[in-house]
């Protein structure tokens, strides 16, 4: 599967940071949605089913590692890349236990996500 | 009672929320010394003056015992010297006649078997009713003298019997004369004299066996003496001393003499006669015994006290300084507590912190990158060259802020730590080579000694990296160029001690103290004060012990000890 292909899921509650980032990896080609709250995220994920969803972990509301287990639950096919502003935390750990793909620290580089993007789907594709 | 004392003084022993200064200590020192000092010298000192008088009594009395014998056995032996001397006397003048005893040659006969039977006999002579020497024999030449008139020939006369008070006589030697009146059948009394010399009488007070230096003598009623002293002068003088009470009984007085010398006087009065019988002995002299027997009561004494004050002192300081430690020990473990509360607190709070700024430094630096992304689509932008380096300065200060929230972060995290077995000599040398080069740039000599014996422990290594970087960072910090750091390693059963030592510019006490403190730093700007703090908290983490000591301008030693296993960690 090649990077353009894979349908990606951007859920933040920062909602410049979300756009802005889905705005830069449109610039590159990617498919790229985004949702603002877990809420959110889960109506996307119902119409139309993403390979790849990068996470915020702290979210008012439904929490990420909520819509993690939700996932992994219904849709284990679906790769999560969590983010995370705290390093190193029990959430990040917690959400690799719980069938994370990965977690990066933010602020990311752009480049690295998108590397962690193509592993992501490149796994997500094997299954499928 | 006493536990009020006791509670009232010892206050400081048992509150345990005062801490505890030295000047309390002190009080408290003196307090429990000078309790133990009474309770266990005041008993002491009650015996030592009981026993002191009770002993001075009774050794008293046995002194005045054998003085208060020897003049009853004197007396008894004066009494009989004068009474076989009186009842021979008498004998004679009941068994002759009276003109046997009026016959020169029968006197004169009678005289010298006297003086063969008895010693003491100077002469003898026969008196008349009418106080005339009828006849006499002896060295005076007294025949036809007349008596009627002195008051011994009346006295005579009445009672039967007479002995007179000593007085000089022939060849000027003391003298006694004894009189016995004896009634013929016809009613008519006749009276026979006799002279004694007092020789005996000395004799007698010699056999009293007195020590040198006390003194025995006869005196009559008035307080003349009847005999010759060491001390108190010769026959006929008068007695210094006043004359003590009438008594029959051998007494025993304690005075002073006319020298103001304590002395013992032991005297009897005669019955049968006037004369008193007086022993005199120097106080201080049958008090020898007892003055050493004082001596070493009063050394006893002494020297309980001494031991009493030694012991009680020794106690107490071992008791003060048990507590110290104890209180210390308490100091440091509330210290300790106090301290991790701290940094659990500060963690928590710089997790925050850190978080809260990595969203909005997210959003910087997405934004930022949108704009590169633009800019670098467009290929008439203008000053394209300036704006995408004003960019990347925007996204280098971006990952600056990223690594300071992340250090922080590190600082705070409940940390995944990835145990496995490892050796702390190899941990050293990596961490050591990072450093060799800037080691070998200043001259610095950095060398390890390692002990190849030592366990391997279960850890984090890049934990333990962590650790020795910054701790060795903080060495070079501190040594000048060309100093030294030595790093050596010692093992044991428990685990690895790990020895960082540089004598660098050392720290002050006051440092000292603050150093683990998160944000205390010496290096002004240049440090985030977080260095050692981490170090702290990741050694304790790893279930080790941290220690420094430091001295200024000497260098500092950094002790790290970290055992075979970690702890379960909380």
């Amino acid at each position: 599967m090649r990077i353009h292909d894979v349908n990606i899921l951007l859920v933040d509650d920062e909602k410049e940071f979300t756009a802005t980032l889905a705005e830069r990896m449109a610039l590159r080609g990617l498919r790229v949605r985004c949702a603002y709250s877990g809420e959110e995220a889960l109506k996307q994920i119902a119409t139309e089913k993403p390979d790849v969803v990068i996470m915020d972990v702290m979210m008012p509301g439904l929490k990420g590692l909520d819509i993690l287990r939700h996932l992994k639950a219904t849709n284990p096919e679906i790769q999560v890349i969590l983010l995370t502003g705290q390093a190193g935390t029990r959430d990040g750990m917690e959400g690799m236990k719980l069938g994370a793909f990965d977690y990066l620290l933010k602020p990311l580089e752009l480049d690295a996500l998108l590397a962690k993007i193509a592993e992501a789907a490149a796994i997500g594709g094997k299954a499928q | 009672m006493f536990r009020k004392v006791f509670s009232r003084h010892l206050e400081g022993l048992s509150s345990s929320d005062v801490v505890v200064t030295p000047r309390i200590y002190r009080s408290l020192r003196r307090k429990i010394t000078a309790l133990m000092l009474i309770t266990a010298t005041l008993p002491l000192a009650i015996m030592a003056a009981l026993n002191y008088y009770e002993y001075q009594k009774a050794l008293s009395r046995e002194i005045q015992n054998p003085l208060r014998v020897i003049v009853n056995k004197a007396k008894n032996s004066f009494e009989l010297f004068l009474a076989e001397r009186t009842s021979a006397v008498g004998f004679i003048a009941q068994a002759y006649t009276f003109k046997e005893l009026a016959d020169d040659k029968d006197l004169a006969r009678i005289l010298k078997i006297l003086q063969t039977e008895y010693v003491g006999f100077v002469d003898i002579g026969l008196i008349n009713d009418k106080g005339e020497l009828v006849n006499y024999v002896g060295p005076y030449a007294l025949k036809g003298h007349n008596y009627a008139e002195q008051t011994w020939f009346n006295e005579v006369r009445v009672k039967g019997r007479y002995i007179s008070d000593v007085f000089m006589g022939f060849r000027k030697f003391p003298h006694v004369v004894v009189a016995v009146r004896h009634t013929l059948d016809s009613g008519e009394p006749f009276i026979v004299r006799a002279t004694l010399d007092t020789h005996q009488f000395d004799k007698i007070i010699v056999a009293m066996g007195l020590e040198p230096g006390s003194d025995a003598l006869l005196l009559n009623r008035a307080g003349i003496l009847q005999t010759s002293s060491q001390r108190f002068g010769k026959v006929l003088d008068t007695f210094s001393l006043p004359m003590p009470p009438p008594t029959f009984e051998a007494t025993v007085l304690q005075q002073q003499d006319a020298e103001g010398e304590d002395i013992f006087l032991a005297y009897t009065y005669f019955p049968e006669s006037d004369f008193v019988l007086a022993a005199i002995k120097p106080k201080a002299q049958m008090l020898r015994t007892w003055y050493t027997v004082r001596g070493d009561l009063v050394f006893i004494f002494c020297a309980g006290v001494l031991a009493v004050f030694v012991a009680s002192y020794k106690i107490t300081d071992l008791l003060l300084r048990r507590m110290r430690e104890a209180e210390e020990q308490r100091e440091l473990a509330l210290r300790q507590v106090e301290h991790a509360q701290k940094l659990s607190s500060i963690g928590r709070l710089a997790a925050g912190v850190a978080h809260e700024i990595n969203n909005p430094l997210a959003v910087i630096n997405e934004k930022t990158g949108l704009m590169r992304d633009l800019i670098d689509l467009r290929e008439d932008f203008p000053d394209k060259e300036r704006y995408l380096q004003l960019i990347d300065s925007v996204l280098k200060t971006v990952i600056r802020c990223r690594d300071i929230t992340r250090r922080m972060l590190g600082f705070a995290r409940r940390l995944d730590v990835s145990l496995e077995e490892l050796d702390l000599n190899d941990v050293l040398q990596e961490t050591s080579g990072f450093l060799t080069q800037e080691a070998l740039h200043r001259k610095i000599e950095l060398s390890l000694t390692l002990d190849a014996n030592a366990p391997r422990i279960v850890s984090d290594r890049g934990q333990l990296q962590q650790v020795f970087l910054n701790i060795l960072n903080n060495a070079l910090a501190a040594v000048p160029d060309a100093g030294r750091i030595d790093v050596c390693t010692r093992g044991d059963g428990e685990g690895v001690c790990v020895e960082v030592r540089d004598n660098g510019c050392g720290m002050s006490k006051d440092t000292l103290t603050c150093i683990f403190e998160p944000f205390f730093t010496t290096k002004k700007t240049k440090g985030t004060g977080l260095g050692l703090s981490i170090t702290y908290g990741i050694v304790k983490r790893l279930g080790g012990e941290i220690s420094v000591e430091s001295e200024v301008d000497k260098g500092t030693v950094f002790t790290l000890c970290f055992p075979k296993h970690p702890k379960h960690e909380a």
